[in-house]
């Protein structure tokens, strides 16, 4: 099947989801990201490379955190940046999903940066634009995110180099992480030889080892000898229903405190997408002790972010 | 045609920059081939400030027409670029669009107090309005030639001469 | 009008025929199959030659969308479109807006397609009122409105007792009821098959237990109740099995599958390709294969073409937004084609699948060439290629998964009571 994220060079034309990327171009993304982290560093973080670009941040689902980071990173990269809350204005007024892009489109867009609840939502704007214009999944239902998942991998890289000795768990309700999901294939295309996710069985999804990971319902035998531990959010929102009988039962037996970190490898790293809740899926004492990462992801976000963008342009 | 011995030129270029060199000057090279021979130059100049690298991929004024090199490395000056004398290293000049990218890049780091370029080899052709204050050699090229800076594995220059590719 | 068929491929299941036989009409009905009748003198006659001449298909499932949602599809469309597939009796579900719940709306839906002479429709009375699977409805007043069974469609009927009293109430009258076995709970806001698909794409998933566990439900109720229940849409190996065993213990159960679950599993997703949204989901390979092996030792009694029209609207969304189902009474002949020569089953058996296993579904005297027998044919060319294209389909729904496909077996004539209703 033609994988539509692709040019017929093979390049990067939309960044959907991790899934059937070829290990080069995630390298690539990982590696123009270096040189972005560096520009961070200097007094003027700014590079002339998107000049006179538009950039729409298309926020179908509100998350001000993620639309942050991919504005300064489309700022940085000096584009210009419009922002939009769809979710408050024409969706509710009927507009269909294309029709507002059309209109966006007929402002000049280059870019489109989608977020939306529905799984494939960016895929179905990645068939309908125009071939000049560029469209980054920045979180589709329960699909993917995989900017979140590449710079969990780059985070991964710097402390940890060498993804092929790794030993990686992921925590929590993967069922209904796009996180998780990007993750467990980027970890995957990079060659990660265990991948472990840790979760009760209502918060995994069907054949989950499928995708190449091993399950464990056991949170210490899962932690045990792990390079690195991401965790998910858990939304308050699992407890109302069948999946979880309480937020306390859940913190005594999927929540990550030093205790259960204790089990990794001495070395491991603590990673959490964020926004974190603290007390319901992890400790303080881990979220800011010494193994955590959880604050340089953020920064590094911002440079893999700004890798994707200039790499998609200048296909 | 004739190509002038690289490692002569290397030496010329080095003796015509040591007046310059002094306690504060800093040494940059444009990657790939002017950060080798500005490695060079560092060492032989005794230099005591750190060498600095550019890599100017970010910069590129062709970027919308042939995309992000494949390759891009981070730049690094590792020392403070407001009010320092700058000695730029490239190998080759030719349109001066490469020269222009790195000092808008070296711009973004500070306001150098000068930049003084230094390059190999002047193939003239220039597009804008730039010159070099040091050059190892001029030679006059055709358009579809196109001069290139090899480093072999101890270390030493030479020049080759291609036929630009057509796309 | 006195109509000649010569030359041509007689397949008529029911009787057992496969053979160059020609077929004489005359005042609607089949007069002879063989040599000609005694001072036989057709008005027209059709060269069959290189065409298979087979009885009308039945399909036991096309939504027409009317009344209620003309904006997806008409009856003028549909029914063109079913003749233009050979299709000349059909059964439409009850899930139109308003609901088939009431005898007037029967009645007009009845004279409505009668008056446009093409196929034969056989309207599902609702179960329950408007569909909302608590109260009755008035079952006998349906059935002499023409209903010919009684179905929930596709709405929920969460209710056991309710379901209980309904298969009750219908079997005192002999009428049969028609279900789609999902379990309302398990199903809740899923798209896709819980499988390796759903779980990779992010899709909310009914698993197969929503099928099976309703299945166990009905075929329990059907035997307390002694009703005779038709299972319509299939979509998994344990579903087939469940059935296959409450066959053989001897209850009057029949049940149909989609063309599309014939053909297509989970896989076809690929990309969030909403045309590929079904009800119920397409689910995996071992699956499918489970209900081409249950067709072949007749578990399964009928193929069906589940023709639902939606608009391109309703289709270029989200997958999870996206409107179930796709066109398909164009299709279920070269689908049913298709599926005989992958799996190597004869035509004679194959083409039962969509003529007289149905009818005998429907409890109709139809799907066969006996003569005396009402004249509704299908002349087909087996060898003729067609690709399905937005414009090759005369049905107002444009949605297959199979667009762009080349399909084997293209409709020539189409023949009801008599009369030639189509021709390509």
């Amino acid at each position: 099947m033609e994988n539509p994220q692709l040019n017929q060079h093979g390049e990067l034309r939309h960044l959907l989801s991790i899934e059937g990327l070829p290990a080069g171009i995630v390298r690539h993304i990982l590696d123009t990201a270096e040189s972005f982290v560096a520009v961070a560093e200097r007094e003027v973080k700014k590079v002339p490379l998107l000049r006179g670009k538009a950039i729409f941040n298309l926020f179908f689902e509100n998350s001000t955190r993620t639309r942050t980071t991919f504005e300064i990173a489309a700022k940085r990269l000096s584009a210009d940046v419009v922002n939009l809350n769809i979710g408050a204005s024409s969706q509710s007024k009927g507009e269909t999903l294309l029709d507002t892009v059309d209109n966006l489109a007929a402002m000049q867009a280059d870019m489109f940066i989608v977020r939306h609840g529905q799984s494939g939502a960016s895929h179905l704007i990645a068939r309908h634009v125009a071939p000049h214009i560029h469209v980054i999944n920045a979180g589709d239902g329960r699909h993917a995110h995989p900017t979140q998942g590449l710079l969990d991998m780059f985070t991964i890289r710097r402390y940890k180099q060498d993804f092929t000795r790794l030993r990686v768990a992921i925590v929590g309700d993967v069922l209904h992480s796009r996180v998780a999901r990007s993750e467990i294939h980027a970890l995957n295309v990079l060659g990660v030889p265990e991948i472990r996710v840790i979760a009760p069985k209502t918060l995994l999804p069907a054949e989950v080892e499928q995708m190449g990971v091993h399950v464990y319902h056991d949170m210490i035998k899962g932690l045990k000898d792990v390079d690195a531990v991401i965790m998910l959010r858990l939304q308050n929102e699992r407890m109302r229903g069948a999946l979880l009988p309480s937020a306390h039962e859940y913190y005594k037996y999927y929540g990550f405190t030093k205790d259960k970190l204790a089990h990794a490898k001495p070395d491991a790293i603590v990673m959490h997408p964020g926004p974190m809740n603290r007390g319901i899926e992890i400790e303080s004492g881990v979220a800011d002790g010494g193994q955590s990462v959880i604050l340089p992801q953020v920064t590094f976000g911002i440079a893999v972010r700004m890798a994707v963008m200039s790499i998609l342009a200048g296909s | 045609m004739q190509l002038p011995d690289a490692e002569q030129l290397v030496n010329q270029l080095i003796a015509q920059l040591r007046p310059l060199a002094g306690p504060g000057t800093g040494l940059v090279g444009i990657r790939s081939g002017g950060a080798w021979l500005a490695e060079r130059m560092h060492s032989a100049l005794g230099l005591t400030t750190p060498l600095g690298t550019l890599d100017i991929s970010f910069y590129r004024d062709d970027f919308s027409r042939i995309g992000l090199h494949p390759a891009v490395e981070p730049s690094n000056i590792p020392f403070e670029v407001d009010g320092c004398s700058i000695i730029l290293v490239d190998d080759v000049l030719y349109t001066g669009r490469t020269v222009r990218a790195a000092m808008n890049e070296l711009f973004d780091y500070g306001r150098p107090a000068s930049i003084h370029l230094a390059v190999l080899v002047d193939r003239g052709g220039r597009e804008l309005p730039i010159a070099a204050q040091s050059v190892g050699a001029r030679l006059a090229l055709l358009p579809e030639q196109n001069i290139q800076l090899n480093q072999d594995s101890s270390g030493r220059f030479s020049l080759s001469l291609h036929r630009v590719e057509e796309n | 009008m006195k109509i000649w068929i010569k030359n041509g491929r007689l397949i008529d299941p029911k009787n057992g025929i496969d053979a160059q036989l020609d077929v004489f009409i005359a005042a609607g009905k089949i007069v002879a199959v063989g040599p000609a009748p005694a001072g036989f003198q057709a008005n027209r006659t059709l060269d069959a030659s290189g065409l298979i001449v087979c009885p009308g298909l039945v399909d036991l499932s096309a939504r027409l969308r009317e009344p209620g949602f003309e904006h997806k599809a008409t009856l003028e469309s549909e029914m063109d479109a079913a003749v233009a597939g050979g299709v000349t009796s059909l059964v439409c579900p009850p899930d139109t807006d308003p609901p088939l719940d009431e005898p007037g709306l029967v009645e007009m839906l009845k004279h409505r397609a009668k008056s446009l002479n093409l196929a034969r429709v056989y309207p599902l009375g609702a179960l329950t009122q408007k569909l909302e699977g608590e109260r009755l409805t008035e079952m006998a007043e349906l059935q002499d409105a023409g209903c010919i069974a009684f179905s929930q469609a596709d709405a929920p009927l969460v209710d056991t007792l309710a379901l209980l009293r309904a298969l009750q109430y219908a079997a005192t009258f002999d009428f049969s009821v028609w279900l789609r076995p999902q379990d309302t709970f398990l199903a809740k806001d899923g798209v896709a098959h819980d499988g390796e698909v759903a779980s990779r794409l992010g899709l909310p998933a009914i698993p197969v237990c929503a099928e099976t566990i309703a299945l166990a439900k009905i075929i329990d109720l059907a035997r307390v109740a002694g009703a005779k229940v038709h299972l319509c849409r299939l979509s998994s190996r344990a579903g087939m099995l469940l059935v296959k065993q409450a066959k053989a213990e001897g209850l009057p159960l029949t049940c149909d599958v989609s063309a599309h679950h014939v053909h297509l599993s989970e896989m076809d997703i690929g990309y969030f390709d909403t045309n590929c949204h079904m009800v119920p989901p397409l689910r995996s390979q071992r699956d499918r294969e489970a209900l081409c092996e249950g067709l072949r030792d007749g578990t399964i009694d009928a193929i069906c073409s589940d023709h639902a029209p939606v608009d391109d609207d309703a289709k270029i969304r989200p997958f999870g937004e996206s409107e179930a189902g796709a066109t398909g009474l164009e299709l279920l002949l070269p689908l049913t084609l298709k599926w005989a020569d992958r799996s190597g089953v004869p035509l004679v058996q194959a083409l039962a699948r969509i003529t007289s296993c149905p009818a005998a579904v429907l409890g109709v005297d139809a799907g066969h060439l006996t003569p005396g027998q009402r004249a509704d044919l299908c002349l087909f060319d087996p060898n003729r290629y067609w690709r399905v294209e937005r414009d090759s389909l005369r049905s107002q729904g444009k949605n297959t998964p199979f667009l762009g496909l080349e399909l084997a077996g293209k409709v020539r004539y189409t023949l009801v009571d008599g009369h030639v209703v189509y021709e390509g």
